[in-house]
């Protein structure tokens, strides 16, 4: 006699500390297996192109920290760009050096959190404990220089708010030399546990084609084997000084991913070092008062930087008209904005391109066929953060 | 690696009927189209050894309220073998059906849900074009530039009912544009409030 089987709706989220923000995942189950995936997102809307529209150039930098929360520099860094590009800015060379530093740090507070929670999705509570121990020391050199830990609203157009201050380039140096050791030992906790490998190796696998199809970017591409990094192949700043590698993975499972994200700390650790070592002294924005604003100092005695910066604060600065595409690599992957300026100070339209929305739109394609308990396992090596997917 | 003059050259000998106008800045093609015409084109991009645009990058939509063909549909493509960068654009009236390329790129499913739900941009063979980011139940279209910066409604929890509802956008304060521009004019809204 055969037995009667009928599909299981199960609503994981949103409010599922596996689902990585706000996920509500509609799964419909035979039994254990994942049949269908329906990912219903925008539980985070917050409107932020819409706002942009509306606030001045330097109003609208605060709302790129907001995207992808964990890695707010390099958000920033693409807005900056599209409107040194567009405005043909001249970026100071300390500046530069500085925002690649800074992108760096970035993307290891950005890979520390993935790879840790990662593991703690398919049950390894240590690694994030430890990991998360030096995101607060990183996080504290973006408080040192910015202000803040994590909004730090920090880059400008035509370089950076502020110099770094007394004696931070030693304590990152410091850091840089520790840090590897903390790699190596999250790498003993991790790369050959039998429960991580069991849980990751050949879950999620994404062939070559699909991950172009589905416009994959970062690591979820590099994972499957496609040698791209915008960083290597379109290089913004100073990138093309430095010399790094770029990790690829073979399988395209979550735990190749795994292993990317760990290469690509080791490898971010090393442009920092390089860019600690030949950290030019000099002007950290450039000295165009149309666009920067003065230094206080100046404001008390010249009328015409006392002008610049009341115009530069009520009226903002103008771009011209034009239309552009820029993109940075962010630590999730191509992270661009696609901005039309209109000749005022604010932007006629602002796209946010993020990296997680396409990743996530895969989901049902990826998690097809898999085990209920595999869903964590692949949400947590896409490396999703709903700030940027919902925008 | 391609040169991008070659690159254009070889799109405008090749679709030549179908490119109204191509450009060349920032490093970037920029191509305009026909809607008619978009499926053909993105498929050409995609599949021909020249060209190589394997990628989509986004899709998105640009809102000129006073022209007569309203929006603006953007495509943005890249290629990694000749590492070059693509924008198409085509015009889409107010009430037109654009022709859905999830059937080229899977990748184009949620991006053009996110269009439709941002600018009400319908699309034909979609598979399940629904709203992506808005609530469930929402009206209007958000990122169109007559919707307002505060939106209609707002949510709150009330006591008295015991559940979340929603409410007409009540403000406190006017939301204040204030127009930097030509600061001694004053503002068209104070202009308007004093003639009352």
């Amino acid at each position: 006699m055969a037995k009667e089987t009928k599909t299981l709706n199960l609503n994981f989220g949103p409010q599922h500390p596996a689902a990585h923000g706000v996920l509500r995942l509609i799964l419909q189950l035979d039994g254990e297996i994942v049949e269908k995936a329906d990912p219903h997102i925008g539980l985070l809307h917050r409107g932020t192109e819409k706002l942009i529209e509306n606030k001045t150039y330097t109003q609208a930098v605060p709302y790129f920290d907001r995207l992808d929360y964990v890695a707010p520099m390099n958000q920033e860094h693409a807005f900056a760009l599209a409107i040194e590009k567009i405005l043909k800015i001249e970026v100071p060379i300390r500046a530069q050096y500085i925002r690649v530093m800074f992108c760096e740090i970035g993307r290891i507070l950005s890979h520390i959190l993935n790879v840790t929670t990662q593991a703690m999705d398919v049950g390894a509570l240590t690694p994030t404990l430890w990991g998360f121990e030096e995101r607060e020391i990183l996080m504290g050199f973006y408080e040192k220089v910015s202000g803040s830990r994590l909004h730090a609203n920090y880059f400008r157009a035509g370089g950076v708010h502020q110099d770094l201050p007394k004696g931070l380039d030693n304590e990152i140096g410091k850091f840089c030399e520790r840090f590897p050791k903390i790699i190596n030992d999250l790498e003993l906790l991790l790369t050959d546990n039998r429960i991580f490998k069991q849980r990751n190796v050949d879950i999620g696998v994404v062939s070559k084609q699909d991950a172009l199809d589905y416009s994959f970017s970062g690591v979820m591409l590099r994972g499957s084997g496609v040698p791209w990094d915008l960083r290597k192949s379109q290089p913004y700043d100073c990138y093309e000084q430095f010399e790094f590698k770029i990790p690829v993975g073979k399988n395209g499972d979550c735990y190749d991913r795994y292993l990317c994200r760990i290469e690509e700390m080791k490898e971010s650790v090393n442009i920092i070092n390089q860019c600690l070592a030949n950290l030019p002294v000099g002007p950290i924005k450039t000295d165009d008062g149309k666009i920067s604003p003065p230094p206080k100092k100046e404001i008390k005695q010249s009328m015409e930087a006392l002008i610049h910066h009341f115009k530069l604060y009520t009226e903002g600065y103008r771009v011209d008209k034009d239309e552009i595409y820029t993109a940075v690599e962010a630590p999730k992957g191509e992270f661009g904005v696609y901005l039309i300026s209109d000749g005022s100070s604010k932007p006629y339209k602002c796209k946010i391109r993020a990296p997680g929305f396409s990743h996530l739109q895969a989901m049902d394609y990826l998690i097809k066929g898999h085990m209920l308990a595999d869903v964590p396992a692949v949400l947590g090596s896409m490396d999703i953060v709903f700030g940027e997917v919902d925008r | 690696m391609q040169n991008i003059q070659d690159l254009e050259k070889i799109l405008n000998s090749e679709l030549n009927t179908k490119i109204k106008s191509s450009l060349i800045k920032h490093n970037q093609i920029y191509l305009k189209i026909d809607e008619a015409d978009l499926t053909e084109v993105i498929l050409f991009l995609k599949t021909n050894p020249k060209t190589k645009f394997r990628q989509l990058i986004d899709i998105t939509a640009v809102d000129f309220p006073e022209n007569e063909i309203r929006f603006k549909l953007v495509y943005l493509l890249l290629s990694h073998e000749f590492n070059q960068r693509i924008i198409i654009e085509i015009d889409v009236k107010e009430k037109e059906i654009v022709g859905s390329i999830t059937s080229i790129f899977p990748a184009a499913n949620w991006m053009e849900r996110e269009v439709f739900d941002m600018y009400g941009i319908d699309f034909k063979d979609h598979p399940d074009l629904r709203r992506i980011l808005t609530d469930y139940g929402f009206e209007g279209h958000p990122l169109r530039k007559d919707f307002p910066l505060t939106g209609h409604n707002e949510v709150r929890y009330s006591q008295e009912t015991k559940k979340v509802i929603y409410e007409p956008v009540k403000l406190e304060q006017n939301y204040r544009n204030f127009d930097y521009e030509s600061p001694w004019e004053g503002t068209k809204y104070i202009k308007e409030q004093t003639k009352e």
